[in-house]
């Protein structure tokens, strides 16, 4: 299968993706891809990230084999532990990456949006380490969902700007982020968080966390002999999820699963389900799913986990769903919220909420998987984050915490 | 009269059209269309009608507390394009201005064609730029709807070329670095922006926007400009009323004074 080169020049990943931005961003977006260009063939530039992938940030990652989880789920389960990184999740190869590419194009201050926080700990990381100025907007609802996060990002040094237009949360994060690019492009590189957003950003943001999949493929290969049947991850904006994949989809035998947040269940409109239960359309300057009304207004989306809470999907999933190449369904508040506990019971390991996603995922495709290749299935499945931010919410959940009343998300009608 | 024949009278005139901005449905689709009216009557020559959208993006804080409102009450697309057909009824050159993602969700060459039908004349796509418009400029093209797109101070002479030649009726130029929202002074790179657009193609029609606020900025673009764009000093005459009377009393007095500002150019 010889498979065309996505993006285009033009950043379009089939009818999706391009840019649906204000012009004064078009300078902006232009001079970022071609600083991307110039950086992705510079040997140095590669050399430089490289070092501090593997010397700062704890490159490459496990490729744990999970045997009591395997055990338990009756598949072969190899867990891509990024929640090992620094600072906990896939999002440090992304703000690495990128930090270096705004120093390179000589701009001092960095701006980013986060939902969980994670990002924004991870933006707040490079730049203090890079010695930039750093801006993080987040939703005022998720200030609070993730009050220790914030915490950590001023103690890095950064500003935290609450949002409290909209719904108070990671899409109108963005939408601010975006209105301070426009008055501040001259100075300031827009540290997008996800493989989301106009191009070039999901390419660029696919490339830096591409690691991931070309480790997990070369472990895989080492530990196994051979590739797994099936790769999942979870799917907010889709940044993990590419990370893991992109090294993948020339692999006809590796299927690839996406698991969106379900939360309350996509029938009950209360889901951050944007490719199982939205529809195409344009939102934050790409086209790609969208969870929308018939006019086409953006619907808030609901999940436990703060950092698949968005209405939208990276564009380049929208393709690879619409080409069948990935497979995308959703997983529940309450089945990922199994899924944690299970992985904290017979491995030790507390995942991120987000994460419990794909292991829900996993979990639900092992009959299917078995009964397709009569024998026992494996699965690498990307352990994005570790689930230290996410106590406060899954101790409530789990009625786990002393003096405090426990909120059961989706019990509370 | 189509857009272009409203900057061609002003410029024999000698001064700049005004162009009014008001989000539909805001506070509700009566009061939007109330307030329309009054900023037609009261010498706003262009109505520029903003659909209200979840994701603003271009928007300061002003635009943005307006359509969450008109959003909260309910306001719909069609409703939309019932306050244009209202306000175009009664002779008033109405324009659209809105992001991409509900005309993509209403069908492009659908919303061009009802569009045209409820009688606007123009359309402003803040987020759509001529490079992913080619849908659109079919549809506007078929159904005879000028087209405005952006131009920034941090175009290049390219984009710019491309821009105006993409554009028809006028060029939308966005005087600063930044989203809508009243400043205290007009942006020293608008008059070179303006200057920018007309050595690209100087029949083309220039109206700038963001930051105008006042009589006098109002005179000053126009002594550069062939559009004075005012939008959220406007949607505050309403939005800070204590009531609908008021609010409508400070929106006319307010297009007055804009509308005076726009026909006597401080050259």
């Amino acid at each position: 299968m010889s498979a065309p080169v996505l993006p285009d020049l033009a950043g379009h990943f089939g009818r999706y993706g391009g840019r649906f931005v204000p012009e004064a961003l078009v300078r902006a977006l232009d001079e970022l891809d071609a600083a991307y260009r110039t950086a992705k063939n510079d040997p140095a530039f590669q050399a430089e990230f490289s070092d501090l992938l593997v010397n700062y940030a704890g490159v490459p990652s496990l490729l744990y084999r999970a045997s009591r989880l395997s055990q338990v789920l009756g598949a072969e389960i190899l867990l891509k532990r990024e929640d090992l990184n620094h600072t906990g999740a896939h999002k440090v190869r992304n703000v690495l990456g990128q930090a270096l590419l705004a120093k390179r194009m000589g701009k001092p201050r960095v701006i980013a949006e986060t939902g969980a926080g994670q990002h924004g700990v991870a933006s707040a990381t490079a730049a203090a380490l890079l010695d930039l100025e750093c801006v993080v907007y987040m939703g005022e609802m998720d200030t609070e969902r993730q009050a220790l996060n914030v915490a950590r990002m001023r103690m890095l040094g950064a500003t935290v700007v609450p949002v409290t237009n909209g719904s108070r949360t990671l899409k109108d994060a963005l939408n601010e982020a975006l209105r301070d690019w426009v008055a501040s492009v001259d100075t300031t590189h827009y540290l997008l968080g996800t493989a989301a957003g106009p191009a070039p950003f999901p390419e660029i943001v696919r490339d830096f966390v591409g690691g991931i999949g070309i480790e997990a493929r070369e472990q895989c290969l080492a530990q196994l002999g051979r590739l797994p049947d099936a790769v999942a991850a979870c799917v907010g904006g889709g940044s993990n999820a590419i990370g893991i994949f992109h090294a993948f989809v020339p692999d006809d035998t590796v299927q690839l699963f996406g698991f969106e947040a379900g939360g309350e269940g996509v029938a009950t409109g209360r889901h951050a389900a944007s490719i199982t239960g939205g529809s195409s359309g344009v939102l934050h300057g790409a086209r790609t799913y969208v969870l929308q009304d018939e006019d086409g207004q953006t619907v808030e989306s609901h999940s436990i986990s703060a950092g698949l809470d968005y209405p939208g999907v990276g564009p380049e999933h929208a393709w690879l769903h619409d080409t069948g190449r990935a497979t995308y369904e959703p997983v529940t508040d309450d089945e990922a919220m199994a899924a944690f506990q299970l992985l904290c019971r017979t491995e030790g390991i507390i995942p991120a909420i987000e994460s419990a996603h794909a292991l829900a995922g996993a979990a639900r495709i092992v009959p299917q998987l078995r009964e397709e290749l009569g024998r026992t299935p494996t699965i690498v499945v990307n352990l994005s984050g570790r689930g230290d931010k996410d106590v406060h919410t899954a101790g409530a959940y789990f009625g786990i915490l002393d003096q405090v009343e426990a909120v059961v998300p989706g019990e509370n009608t | 009269m189509t857009i272009a024949q409203v900057f061609h009278k002003a410029r024999i005139e000698d001064r700049a059209v005004l162009v009014g901005c008001m989000p539909a449905g805001f506070p509700t689709v009566d009061d939007s269309i109330a307030s329309m009216i009054a900023m037609h009557e009261a010498g706003c020559d262009v109505i520029e009608v903003e659909l209200p959208y979840s994701d603003p993006v271009m928007d300061g804080p002003v635009i943005q507390r307006a359509s969450d409102i008109a959003l909260a009450g309910g306001v719909r697309t069609r409703d939309t394009l019932q306050i244009i057909e209202a306000v175009a009824s009664i002779g008033a050159n109405v324009v659209l201005m809105t992001y991409w993602n509900p005309v993509e969700k209403y069908g492009v060459n659908a919303f061009a064609r009802d569009l045209a039908a409820a009688g606007a004349t123009g359309m402003i796509t803040p987020d759509l730029i001529p490079d992913e418009a080619a849908e659109w400029i079919a549809a506007s093209d078929e159904h005879r709807i000028d087209r405005t797109f952006l131009v920034s101070p941090s175009s290049t002479d390219e984009r710019l070329a491309m821009t105006v030649a993409n554009c028809r009726g006028f060029v939308y130029a966005t005087a600063l670095m930044g989203v809508t929202g009243a400043r205290t002074s007009v942006s020293s790179q608008a008059p070179e922006l303006v200057e920018r657009v007309r050595h690209a193609d100087p029949d083309m029609p220039v109206g700038v926007g963001l930051g105008v606020g006042t009589g006098a900025q109002a005179a000053e673009v126009a002594g550069f400009a062939d559009g004075v764009i005012v939008g959220s000093a406007l949607i505050r005459c309403v939005l800070e009323a204590p009531d609908r009377a008021t609010g409508i009393a400070r929106l006319r007095a307010l297009s007055a004074e804009l509308s005076e500002g726009v026909r006597n150019p401080r050259k």
